[in-house]
């Protein structure tokens, strides 16, 4: 089953990504106390709030990562959190991009293969994957990096060529969980600008996870999440 | 800022006219707040009255005054005393946003509640500075960058005292 054959059901215009009243707990511990926030199409949402607070998680069942224990997720009007894991994986895979805070590069690929693993998985003909990988690297400062391997690379380098990743697929949906977290603030910097110019050129939604005010006001708005909630004030701003 | 110091460190750099003077410093230091030439010919004629710029003879043309003024020997020492000293570091202990939160909570108010708003606030602000930064000159990203690194420093305070509202309260309000 692919990602576009999913349950159908109104959505708010505008709206691409929604959570209502999610909840989930590890164990004993809830992570998600009925978090409700709705994202707009094109829209770049920062997620803040303290550690522990439950933003990644919210992330995680945004993305079709994870499924919460009550409440409901959706998706371009679409309903995702009652599908079988391996339609979430499609969705995942065909509809979403992702950046994580160390890269999380393939150390066994070379940069220009591991940006375009998202388009090799979505069955692309090898030669033409690399070939669209490629041109994402002269676009973000990469030129002759192509071929080095994670090793190689300094956590900058890694970093954007984790965000050619998550965005070669042209994605709907970004999912950028701490993308600058390991980076010192002129390289996070740069990587913000590469991200937000990127997603606004292809009218990719993002999702950015982050507790840095800075990254966040990269972003067009943001919510907070405390104790595993999102914030009545920032809800009631919308 | 210090006009004075600050137009004696330009003239440090050569001697120019009051108007030159005014045009630098609006473009450098004034961004959205020029300074008038009324202030300009008044802080150079103290300066000068102290001994430490010398005017040269009024030049002829039409326009603002024409006199070119130079930095002197006094002029200069201020100027590198100055630079190598740190300012004084302001601990901004009796801020309005801590006034606020103090007495919201003695009010029996909700001090969480004011400090989202603020935290809002502080937030499209740092937007605007990020829009800035983005097409903005160099000066203005450099100016920008000071802005938003304080008020960053303004949010993890915001942060840090929503989290003790709860011992600050029964603090206030004993």
């Amino acid at each position: 089953m692919t990602a576009d054959h999913l349950p159908q059901a109104a959505s708010g215009d505008g709206c691409i990504l929604e959570a209502r009243e999610a909840a989930l707990s590890f164990g004993e511990t809830p992570a998600l106390r009925g978090a409700s926030v709705s994202v707009a199409r094109g829209e770049i949402l920062a997620v803040m709030g303290p550690s522990g607070s439950g933003k990644s998680t919210l992330l995680h069942c945004l993305a079709g990562i994870l499924v919460p224990d009550s409440g409901e997720i959706w998706f371009a009007g679409r309903r995702i959190d009652t599908l079988q894991e391996q339609e979430r994986s499609a969705l995942r895979r065909d509809r979403f991009g992702f950046v994580f805070q160390f890269g999380q590069l393939v150390p066994e690929l070379s940069a220009e293969e591991n940006v375009a693993l998202p388009l090799l998985l979505g069955g692309m003909r090898r030669t033409q994957a690399i070939a669209e990988a490629r041109s994402w690297f002269e676009r973000l400062g990469l030129d002759g990096m192509e071929h080095h391997r994670s090793g190689e690379m300094s956590g900058g380098q890694a970093q954007r060529v984790a965000l050619a990743r998550g965005l070669v697929a042209r994605p709907e949906v970004l999912f950028a969980d701490e993308p600058t977290g390991s980076l010192d603030s002129l390289t996070g910097e740069l990587v913000m600008e590469l991200l937000t110019a990127a997603a606004r050129q292809q009218g990719t939604t993002v999702v950015l996870v982050t507790h840095e005010p800075r990254v966040a006001a990269y972003a067009d708005r943001e919510v907070i999440v405390r104790d595993g909630t999102v914030t009545a004030l920032d809800r009631a701003a919308r | 800022m210090s006009v004075p110091l600050t137009l004696l460190g330009l003239l440090d750099r050569e001697p120019s006219h009051g108007y030159d003077l005014k045009r630098e410093y609006d473009s450098y230091f004034g961004r959205g707040k020029p300074l008038p030439f009324g202030q300009v010919y008044s802080t150079l004629g103290r300066l000068a009255r102290d001994g430490k710029v010398l005017p040269g003879e009024v030049e002829p043309g039409a326009g603002p005054e024409r006199k070119r003024y130079a930095i002197t020997e006094v002029g200069r020492d201020e100027v590198e005393t100055w630079l190598s000293q740190p300012i004084e570091p302001e601990p901004h202990l009796q801020t309005e946003l801590f006034a606020k939160v103090v007495l919201s909570l003695m009010l029996g108010r909700s001090a969480e509640l004011y400090l989202d708003v603020q935290r809002s606030a502080h937030l499209q602000r740092m937007r605007e500075l990020t829009e800035l930064k983005r097409n903005g000159a160099v000066v203005d990203a450099l100016l920008a960058d000071h802005s938003l690194f304080h008020l960053e420093a303004d949010l993890r305070w915001i942060d840090l005292t929503a989290a003790r509202l709860g011992v600050l309260a029964e603090v206030v309000r004993s």
